[in-house]
């Protein structure tokens, strides 16, 4: 096993022990920090994969500063075990039942539809995630739905404004 | 193995340079307020460092029985881990950088992003009401300062055509970026100030409301790392804005490129300490006003320009 592959196997390690670990721990605040430790790991694959500039977004971004927003609102709500509404048993146990199934469905997709031999991705290998080549795609060939995707987010600012104003 | 030495030498120059500025800061507050400071260890005090050291090395290392124990050690590690993997991209000399990455700028700006969890972290992990009131403080001061911190920057980018600081560097050959870029300086300087939490932006600890905020109970070595951090911040800023903006090692010949780098540093940490002597700080609601109604314009507007007279420049 060459250094990439040992570092795939560790990163998505961390990336699924960190995303159970989201789901385990009882303290919603430190669900919060195993979600930073699952972008972290991911921001890893990116690097793997010569996409230097999402992983960093991925970093600046999310762990940045929307977990940092996540954290916020956790601290000023206060959860815990007895403000929360509690499930009963059977709530839990469909839940459990649908999202197996679910899984599943998508599991037997993934395998029957699409050539997996094909698909594989490239480790360290092709240089479309520099910024360099990424920024005149984006200008070039995906201009429209770019502009597109800046609307949305310029329209989601103005509704986050407008529901924050006091009247 | 030059690689090693280069890592290693970088790594003891900044943390003697941390533990120096206890000293420095001291005897320059002193100065700028009309007293001795500390003049009794050694020749004008300078053994104070050890003595402070030593004596945060000696003190109990007290973690509150009613602390989230995990959170509340981990928190003061990462400003420094955070603080010190910024300068990885930072050339101090022409051959003398950890790692030219070509994404430098993006680098530092996402580990000084992470260095808002050790506030917030210890801020809450602490369990203290204070403590979480300047976690809050902190969290926000941040996010909002953070954003044109970035932005800020794209100026020197824009004109640059690259994110990696060597090259940041040599197109400053013919004129440095202060001159060109001065609002961006300004405005990056300023953000920068927020980010290091110092005074006046220092909210997040301000004695005077919140005992020392998000590290009140902390003690010990925890307490000394947030102090560390710190200081290593102060210099990151500096070293950073030298970088960007005045041409980092460039200077006249007959001083080692490493020289100019360390002295053009060292007097905007002097000038960090400066402005601690003579600021009052500013009320919350002040600062964050300022900073989305006031700075975030400007530093688009100074994106657009810039912009515009690039592309005046080129047709």
């Amino acid at each position: 096993m060459g250094t990439t592959q040992i570092l795939f196997w560790f990163l998505t390690a961390l990336a699924l022990l960190g995303a159970i670990m989201v789901l385990v721990s009882k303290n919603p605040v430190h669900s919060v920090l195993w979600l930073i430790v699952v972008f972290f790991a991911i921001s890893g694959h990116y690097i793997l994969l010569n996409a230097q500039f999402l992983a960093i977004v991925n970093l600046i971004v999310y762990a940045g500063a929307i977990m940092v927003l996540f954290l916020f609102v956790i601290m000023l709500m206060n959860l815990n075990a007895e403000t929360e509404p509690q499930k009963s048993i059977w709530m839990k146990f469909f839940g459990v039942a649908t999202g197996g199934l679910l899984l599943s469905f998508f599991i037997s997709f993934i395998v029957s539809s699409i050539d997996l031999k094909n698909k594989t991705a490239q480790l360290k290998e092709g240089d479309v995630g520099l910024i360099k080549n990424l920024g005149k795609v984006l200008f070039s060939d995906y201009v429209i739905p770019f502009e597109i995707a800046s609307i949305l987010f310029l329209s989601a600012m103005v509704g986050a404004v407008v529901i924050g104003k006091k009247d | 193995m030059q690689h090693v030495w280069i890592v290693l030498g970088v790594l003891f120059v900044l943390l003697n340079v941390a533990a120096g500025l206890i000293w420095v800061e001291r005897r320059m507050l002193a100065m700028w307020q009309d007293r001795l400071g500390p003049n009794r260890a050694g020749p004008l005090g300078l053994l104070i460092v050890l003595a402070d050291t030593l004596k945060l090395f000696f003190k109990e290392d007290w973690i509150p029985s009613f602390a989230d124990k995990k959170i509340f050690v981990i928190a003061p590690a990462i400003v420094v881990a955070s603080v010190l993997m910024s300068f990885v991209v930072i050339p101090f000399a022409p051959g003398i950088v950890v790692a030219d990455l070509n994404i430098g700028v993006l680098f530092f700006l996402a580990m000084s992003s992470l260095g808002v969890y050790s506030i917030v972290l210890g801020g809450w992990a602490s369990n203290n009401k204070y403590s979480l009131l300047g976690a809050m403080r902190g969290a926000s001061q941040m996010i909002a300062y953070e954003v044109f911190m970035g932005l800020s920057l794209m100026g020197v980018v824009m004109m640059t055509g690259s994110f990696r600081l060597t090259d940041i560097v040599e197109a400053q050959r013919s004129v440095w970026f202060c001159f060109t870029q001065p609002l961006g300086l300004i405005l990056f300087f300023i953000a920068g100030i927020a980010e290091t939490h110092r005074l006046p932006f220092d909210i997040p600890e301000s004695e005077s409301e919140l005992i020392a905020g998000f590290h009140s109970e902390y003690s010990g070595m925890k307490f000394g790392m947030f102090f560390i951090g710190e200081y290593l911040g102060v210099t990151l800023i500096s070293a950073m804005t030298v970088t960007m903006f005045f041409g980092g090692w460039m200077g006249p010949e007959f001083l080692p490129g490493w020289a100019w780098f360390f002295i053009k540093t060292f007097a905007f940490i002097l000038f960090f300490i400066l402005l601690r002597a003579s600021l009052p700080r500013p009320r919350y609601d002040q600062l964050m006003e300022s900073g989305w109604k006031v700075l975030l314009p400007l530093v688009l507007v100074n994106i657009l320009v810039t912009g515009a007279v690039l592309l005046y420049l080129k047709g």
